[in-house]
């Protein structure tokens, strides 16, 4: 008992004295210091600070769907799902139907991507199977470029380029030529859905080309060289590439088509803007974002200004939707190969 | 009494002169490690005395590194956890706050890591700096100070401006010596400090550690066992989670007590 | 082994034959795609360089009918409106980038990180429609501020995933060394990590302001446009895209031309911030 309680007043003494030593400097510290220089409030803070900002980003996306619903209602209540499949849109008697603007869109976007894919593998393919290292960075900055361009840039070129060489020249030929079928029908004002769907396939190149070529470039080497150890071709490793690739591959033909869907300005300028369906690629269209910026600030009535966010809002869940869908491909690719 | 009389009284009762010749700077009683549900570390007992060097050697998994980094509470930061008892001077290490111990329990990591956006003058004072000192008069004696200390100054005196990125391999871990001296700790854990260095830059890591152990109280883990024998005091032999040995560097290796550790000391292991 | 596979020479050519094809293939869609690009700045260029003078950058619009005069509202209209933006955009994006990159390995970090990519995929008019609900409704009329808060919405995604990204490439070893140095977290974070990733940040910033730079859409019915010189957050601003928009639709050819000239500067505006962001990382010290 005795020892022990000597052997303690030892330790006592000798780690006050090593106590003092130590805490020679930094316990001079005023209060508010020691609070924020020394505890863990300073980290605490932190994080929490940067967690209300995560927060917030998640709560834009919600607060952005709330608004567009409450300010929609009017609409939403007058034309319930009929908005969706009424193909009337008359600001004169307000009527509001959306299908032909929908129409517009998705097949705008579709033929935009019907040029848009192959060319866009194509050049992923060649960007990360086939280049060399000199040619290959050049490139790919270029392709980024064409992703840099500004939308009113690309309808400004649309006006003034395109349209009149497709008046001119490529329809009067596709008419000369295939006149018989539906898709080339009526006049050829050049102003309508072939001018958007070239314009689109132009504006989402970029987009495809450089998700595939990042997504291409994340299956293993291992891979190509078993496929080469066997004797296959060049072109037959890339198709085996591909082949593993392919559900990224979709998450980035997605990923362009949520773009084209909500691309604005170019195709506003080029598509002729007049809600009709037509099967003729030569008719003029219309898109739910062109009508958008084209009649929002002409909205005069309460209705009218509902229905147009109502669109709006009908724009944001299909994007949401094919946007989930791509980013949970791309991810799931990724994901896959980090693993193994 | 005095402290004298104390001391010679606890000698003369408990018979052994070697256990209270000085209470020890780090001890560890009944000490765990854990990564999630895996046992990492299991009952470590070791104390270790002021102003000595000691080594931790062992296989690669065997824990070594895991032990050094819980003295400084850096498992924290890759997701361990802890029980039992670890103290800095009696002190419970895991009571105290994380900042302070490591201010006290500076750190040598295995990859030499200078920041790279910051001079070789800026990387000297980081620590130093960023705990909140603004004094600008010291900051070049600190630098000059620190970077002697670590054998530094003479190679690096006339480009204290250029990147920490920009010296070689042996004289950026020098310098993240020199950065662990600036902040003035007692202890200074160093994990393979020389592993990823070349022969003569560990040769002078090897040097430093020697003229170090005058104001500071070293814990080096390698897997160098000849690199232990030349720098340390004593030594502790770590094996699959467990403290097999604990001795005197000479006695360890020249008369080791178990098997598996004369085993591993002479390379017939596994 | 029992059989050895036989080679069929006739097999082999065929192979050989569609090799090459398909690799001709893959060559000629990366010439197609370099054609649009060549023919979009060739064409801004040169249509653009006509009424490229001083006085386009230090005069305003004329009236219409009369020839000549500038756009120096909507240079600096646009300038205003992406510094709106970046100044919501920016915090929000780094911040909220930080979370994910050094406390965000959690369900609910992992839900911001795909809301962030699905935010990028928005259009960008739908995000002016929203601008226009919460703040030009409410304020009774368009304001710069509305475009710029649109704008700024526009921008996080950019910056939050290329902060994460940019945070995460930064090696784990030095947060050790300064958490090591008793540095705290906070400190560690924002003054070694941040500042080791501060190049790749950067990156994102420009890229996400020359994108807003280049956007039209939000404008429309958020900022407006103006015909007069008007710096005032409160009130309608000009910005060059809207101007490119309405001088393109507009039947004056003296419009259409001044479209061009804005459509270059526009560009040129773009290619300075990714000129600025050069001169900006070419720092002493590499990472």
């Amino acid at each position: 008992m005795e020892i022990k309680s000597v052997l303690n007043n030892v330790e006592d003494a000798q780690s006050a004295t090593a106590f003092k030593d130590s805490a020679n400097e930094p316990e001079k510290k005023s209060f508010i210091k020691k609070i924020f220089g020394q505890s863990n409030l300073g980290d605490f803070i932190f994080e929490k600070l940067t967690l209300l900002f995560a927060v917030l980003v998640f709560l834009l996306v919600i607060l952005m769907a709330y608004e567009m619903y409450t300010n929609s209602r009017l609409s939403i209540a007058k034309f319930g799902w009929g908005f969706l499949t009424s193909s009337t849109w008359d600001p004169v008697t307000e009527v509001y139907g959306a299908l032909p603007v929908i129409y517009g869109t998705v097949v705008s976007s579709l033929l935009a991507l019907l040029i848009a894919v192959p060319l866009g593998l194509g050049v992923a393919v060649f960007l990360s199977e086939i280049a060399p290292g000199w040619l290959e960075k050049p490139l790919s900055f270029l392709t980024e470029l064409l992703a840099g361009i500004p939308s009113v840039v690309y309808g400004l070129w649309g006006i003034f380029v395109l349209v009149p060489w497709l008046r001119d020249s490529i329809e009067p030929f596709l008419q000369d030529h295939f006149g018989k079928l539906p898709f080339f029908q009526g006049a050829p004002y050049g102003f309508g859905m072939l001018a958007a769907a070239l314009i689109l396939s132009v504006m989402v190149l970029p987009i495809i080309s450089s998700i595939s070529r990042d997504i291409l470039r994340s299956v293993p080497f291992t891979l190509r060289e078993a496929a080469y150890g066997i004797g296959a071709t060049k072109w037959e490793v890339t198709k085996l590439v591909l082949s593993n690739a392919r559900s990224g591959l979709l998450g980035a033909i997605m990923l362009g088509l949520g773009r084209a869907i909500g691309e604005t300005m170019a195709v506003t300028m080029v598509i002729g803007n007049r809600p009709i369906i037509s099967a003729s690629l030569f008719d003029p269209s219309y898109t739910m974002a062109s009508v958008l910026a084209n009649e929002f600030t002409e909205a005069t009535s309460d209705l009218y200004m509902n229905a147009l966010i109502e669109l709006a809002l009908v724009l944001f869940v299909i994007t949401i939707i094919i946007n989930m869908f791509a980013q949970l491909l791309v991810w799931s690719m990724n994901r896959k190969w980090k693993k193994g | 009494m005095s402290n004298e009389e104390i001391k010679s009284a606890v000698i003369a009762s408990t018979g052994t002169a070697g256990i209270v010749q000085q209470s020890p700077k780090i001890s560890a009683k009944d000490f765990c490690a854990y990564f999630g549900k895996f046992k990492a570390l299991n009952n470590i007992n070791i104390d270790v005395p002021e102003k000595k060097v000691v080594a931790i050697i062992g296989p690669s998994g065997c824990g070594k590194s895991t032990f050094l980094r819980s003295i400084n509470r850096m498992h924290e930061v890759v997701g361990g956890t802890i029980t039992g008892s670890l103290t800095l001077d009696g002190e419970e290490i895991m009571k105290s706050d994380a900042v302070m111990i490591r201010r006290k329990i500076g750190m040598v990591f295995q990859k030499p890591n200078p920041f790279p956006t910051m001079s070789i003058f800026n990387n000297v004072i980081a620590g130093y700096k960023l705990n909140g000192h603004h004094n600008k008069k010291n900051l070049a004696e600190i630098v000059e100070k620190s970077l002697r200390q670590a054998a530094l100054w003479d190679e690096v005196k006339d480009k204290l401006n250029k990147s920490g990125a920009d010296i070689s391999g042996g004289q950026q871990q020098r310098l993240c010596i020199a950065r662990t001296i600036a902040i003035n700790p007692e202890v200074i854990l160093m994990d393979e400090p020389a592993s990823a260095l070349d022969p003569i830059s560990t040769a002078k890591i090897e040097e430093l550690i020697f003229e170090l152990k005058k104001d500071y109280t070293i814990v080096i883990v390698t897997h160098n066992t000849q690199q232990a024998a030349r720098v340390s005091d004593s030594t502790a032999f770590f094996y699959m989670g467990e403290l097999i040995e604990y001795s005197g560097t000479k006695k360890m290796f020249t008369s080791p007590e178990k098997k598996q550790t004369e085993d591993y000391i002479t390379g017939r292991f596994g | 082994m029992e059989k050895r596979v036989e080679l069929n020479t006739f097999s082999f050519f065929r192979r050989k034959i569609v090799n090459a094809v398909m690799l001709s293939l893959s060559l000629l869609a990366a010439i197609i795609t370099i054609i649009p690009l060549i023919l979009i700045f060739y064409y801004t260029i040169s249509k653009g360089i006509t009424y490229l003078n001083l006085d386009f950058f230090i005069h305003m619009p004329k009236p219409v009918g009369e020839s000549g005069g500038g756009m120096a509202n909507a240079i600096v209209g646009t300038l205003i409106l992406i510094g709106i933006g970046g100044a919501i955009g920016i915090p929000v994006g780094i911040l909220t980038g930080t979370y994910l990159s050094e406390f965000g390995n959690n369900k609910f970090g992992f839900m911001v990180r795909f809301l962030t990519d699905v935010l990028s995929g928005i259009p960008s008019i739908v995000v002016g429609v929203v601008a226009y609900t919460m703040v030009v409704i409410p304020m009774r009329h368009f304001s710069a501020l509305a475009g710029g808060i649109a704008l700024g919405i526009l921008m996080i995604p950019t910056i939050t995933r290329t902060t994460e990204e940019m945070i995460r490439l930064v090696p784990q070893s030095y947060r050790e060394a300064g958490l090591a140095l008793g540095i705290q977290k906070w400190k560690t974070t924002l003054l070694i990590v941040l500042r080791t990733a501060w190049k790749g940040i950067a990156t994102g910033i420009l890229l996400g302001l020359s994108r807003a730079a280049g956007e039209t859409a939000p404008l429309l019915f958020t900022a407006l446009g103006n015909r007069f010189w008007s710096t005032k957050i409160f009130q309608p601003m000009a910005s060059l895209t809207v101007y490119i928009y309405d001088y393109a639709k507009a039947p004056f050819e003296d419009w259409n031309k001044q479209a061009w000239t804005a459509a270059l500067v526009l560009i040129l505006i773009i290619s300075f911030f990714s000129l600025m962001f050069r001169i900006i990382t070419r720092s002493k010290y590499k990472v």
